[in-house]
């Protein structure tokens, strides 16, 4: 079914059609921010788990012995179950998190509206790509439930481990089947969602609504759908050979002589374990760009808009944008540098990984240039938008080590790793998100987010993260591996404890403050404050229509386009603000000034 | 080559051409067919997309994991993949005749052709599931070399893609039977016609792939 027919008729009436099996992009939106939201609280509640077994390995919790009566005997947890601990936080925050809230969620939501579209191009592939994305997580989380539980081997499944079966740990069994089951349906759906975005954004874009008029989200998110397109369609062809590997007794992964707990594997032979690994970051290095890409309009977009000025070269944003996609799919290698590689190969991924820094260098400079001199309002939404920009600033320059094949020699699977990537994929796009969250709020609700609540959630939660992953850094300096349950037997690792105990408060502390936002949330959607259709004073279309918007979004209005997204503080006109639907004349009083 | 130039003008032009009044450069409205058709062709293209990476990603498996290790053997394929092959090719021809006679107007030809194409392409089917039935009689496993490991692999993603191209095409001829063409169903038309192409060349590739390196 497409836009015009589903939207022709007046909005569904009764609960189902309205809130459950909803055809409107607004409502799927806010399901795949939900779907986000439960998401994160239970990845975030895994690592807490994960950090509490760090620094008191041997301490018996209860109800630890009651959750995992075979896993957790006696309240202790095994390092298989925080193994397992450690894959579901990764495989939720990088999936269920990291790429369905800033894309399938705010895309959703303001893709149509930002350019003009009553609906996405499929309103009925859309509904049906949030359902799969939903059977997807209940896969996922099953594999809790399973005999041997959850599956050990980490978001990358790197085979053997992942591949070799139930010898290999307790959650190898049917947890990581269930775990390969799980990102396949998600591919699906994340196909789905993609067709969606480009069909979208290519073709329903309102009358004047060139691509170069674009709100710079409107970009992220069609780049990040491209990159979504094709790299879940190869994410999917490798999770089928690996599930072969595993259930069909085929050898693409899993070489001859293995020796698994004094058993030596005769039933697979010849198997490439690096052949996962290149399929696996053909895929994977593209994902980090899907988690932070939508992030970065959203910041780009409160930036230009809080600062009360246009972005600072709206064309230099674009290109970066497009050139970090297209490079990122020629980086992979820079994750296998430690795999036994040709040294030259490693060079020249090495050399292309730096390459990325180039457009990374000009977004940062050109968000700088759009606060310089600018009259910077610190809203909250702002406050998190600033807050993305030091968070990929400091996660983007630990990078640069890590792109170093002679660095990376030292750095590998240290904590180093851990403390760049949570930095530059985990919290920025978090606080991309957040955001997101309070700049959209408004517009979803019709209600003002709580601005001391947020500005104290926003604080509190900028410090925790830096009290957490910073350091990592030097925890990886110090050579302390990653994914190790327990330190204490480990004589130079021992004398690190009293870091880890900082982060594992540091976590708790964050974690914690978390409980303001949810108070925020809550209470706003009952008693905030009024916030009227555009409370920011900002450009685009989503602005020009009230809040919340009715079911057709511009109930039935073709909107015409007739400025760019950016136009602030124009000299000569009266307000600081141009809207995207302001008519021409707007501009032409400008000229005859 | 008549063909495909014939292929190429029903995607650009579209049989008859309905309405397209704004694009690329934002220039119109937001009103109806014309938009709905444009936006099903950039959908279809982008499945293709996401289906050649599918492919493109075993492709790379395939080379791989032949290049390093030497316990790949050649297997044996059964003579009927060659006459599959004719059918498959076979379907895409008849269905392309098929939209040259609706675009002549003369729709009992029409459909004619269409149920004739939806039949070929479900006997292709038939005639996968019974190359992979005279295989496992001859002890060729999915597990017995990596060589027969991907064969299985490579047709069953075919078979899976062409088992949505058949419902596709089971849709438009069931609603071709029933009179219900109209004219908003010619994007169905062209959009299976032209998804049914694709796949009919994915396979005339998969057997370069299986006679050359497999």
């Amino acid at each position: 079914m497409s836009a015009p027919v589903a939207h022709a008729h007046h909005a569904p009436q009764g609960f189902i059609r309205r809130y459950v099996f909803s055809l409107d992009h607004k409502v799927i939106g806010i399901q795949y921010w939900c779907l986000g939201l439960f998401s994160v609280f239970l990845g975030m509640s895994l690592s807490l788990l994960m950090r509490f077994h760090m620094v008191n390995p041997s301490v018996p919790v209860k109800w630890f012995a009651t959750l995992w009566p075979q896993a957790a005997a006696g309240g202790v947890m095994t390092p298989e179950l925080y193994l397992s601990l450690m894959t579901m936080h990764g495989t939720i925050m990088v999936f269920f998190v990291l790429t369905t809230v800033p894309q399938s969620g705010f895309g959703n939501y303001f893709l149509p509206i930002q350019i003009g579209a009553e609906d996405m191009a499929f309103p009925f592939l859309n509904m049906a790509s949030f359902w799969t994305t939903f059977i997807a997580l209940v896969v996922m989380v099953a594999a809790f439930f399973v005999q041997g539980g959850a599956p050990l081997s980490g978001w990358t499944a790197y085979p053997p481990l992942s591949g070799a079966g139930r010898i290999t740990g307790p959650g190898e069994g049917m947890g990581q089947n269930l775990w390969i089951c799980s990102i396949a349906i998600f591919c699906f759906a994340s196909l789905m969602g993609a067709i969606n975005f480009i069909a979208t954004t290519v073709d329903l874009r309102c009358k004047g609504m060139t691509l170069m008029r674009m709100p710079l989200t409107c970009w992220t998110w069609l780049v990040t759908a491209i990159l979504g397109l094709l790299g879940f369609a190869v994410l999917l062809a490798a999770g089928v050979l690996l599930l072969l590997d595993r259930t069909a007794g085929t050898s693409f992964f899993i070489p001859s002589g293995l020796l698994i707990s004094d058993q030596i594997i005769t039933s697979h032979k010849g198997g490439s374990p690096l052949l996962w690994q290149h399929l696996f970051w053909f895929f994977g290095h593209p994902e980090v760009y899907i988690a932070i890409l939508p992030g970065m309009g959203v910041t780009s977009h409160l930036l230009s808009t809080f600062s009360r000025k246009p972005i600072f070269g709206y064309k230099a944003m674009v290109y970066a944008i497009l050139s970090i996609g297209f490079l990122g799919f020629l980086v992979w290698g820079h994750h296998m540098f430690m795999s036994g590689m040709n040294p030259y190969s490693a060079m020249a991924f090495s050399l292309l990984t730096m390459c990325i820094g180039v457009p990374s260098a000009i977004k940062t400079f050109n968000w700088i240039g759009t606060l310089w001199g600018g009259k910077i309002q610190f809203t909250t939404a702002m406050l998190f938008a600033l807050g993305f920009v030091s968070l990929f600033v400091t996660g983007g320059v630990s990078g640069i080590f890590l792109g170093q094949p002679a660095l990376d020699l030292y750095f590998h699977d240290t904590y180093f790793v851990v403390g760049h990537f949570h930095m530059i994929m985990g919290v920025a796009a978090i606080f991309g998100m957040f955001a997101g969250t309070f700049y959209w709020f408004p517009k979803a609700t019709g209600k003002l987010l709580n601005e001391f609540l947020g500005k104290l959630h926003f604080y509190l939660t900028f410090i925790g993260v830096y009290a957490i992953f910073t350091p990592m850094h030097f925890l990886g300096l110090v050579g302390n591996p990653r994914r190790y349950a327990d330190f204490t037997n480990v004589e130079f690792l021992g004398k690190l404890i009293p870091v880890h105990q900082f982060m594992s408060y540091a976590a708790y502390f964050t974690a914690g403050v978390q409980v303001i936002f949810l108070i925020n949330l809550f209470w706003s959607i009952k008693k905030g404050k009024p916030s009227g259709a555009n409370p920011w004073n900002s450009t685009s279309l989503e602005w020009s229509i009230p809040s919340p918007p009715p079911f057709d979004n511009f109930a039935g209005v073709h909107p015409v386009v007739n400025h760019g997204p950016y136009e602030f503080s124009v000299p000569g006109v009266a307000r600081d603000f141009i809207m995207q639907t302001d008519p021409p004349s707007v501009a032409s009083d400008r000229s005859s000034h | 080559m008549g063909m495909a130039g014939s292929l190429t003008h029903d995607v650009i032009k579209g049989p008859p051409p309905p309405p397209i009044d704004r694009g690329w450069g934002g220039g119109g409205g937001n009103d109806g067919r014309g938009a709905d058709r444009r936006a099903s062709f950039t959908g279809l293209f982008v499945l293709l997309a996401a289906s050649t990476m599918v492919f493109a990603a075993l492709t790379s498996a395939f080379v791989v994991r032949r290049g390093l290790s030497d316990d790949w053997a050649s297997m044996h394929k059964p003579v009927l993949l060659w006459v599959n092959t004719g059918v498959l090719l076979a379907s895409s021809l008849v269905l392309d005749l098929s939209r040259r006679a609706l675009k002549a107007g003369d729709r009992s030809k029409f459909n004619l052709w269409w149920s004739a194409g939806t039949a070929l392409g479900i006997l292709f089917l038939i005639g996968q599931a019974i190359v992979w039935r005279q295989l496992k009689d001859a002890g060729v496993f999915i597990s017995s070399n990596p060589s027969s490991s991907f064969f299985y692999v490579l047709t069953a993603s075919h078979a899976f893609h062409l088992l949505g191209g058949v419902t596709a095409l089971v849709y438009v001829d069931v609603q071709a039977l029933r009179l219900r063409l109209g004219p908003a169903k010619r994007t169905a038309i062209d959009v299976t016609a032209i998804f049914w192409h694709f796949l009919d060349g994915i396979w005339v590739y998969l057997m370069v792939l299986f006679y050359v390196w497999g």
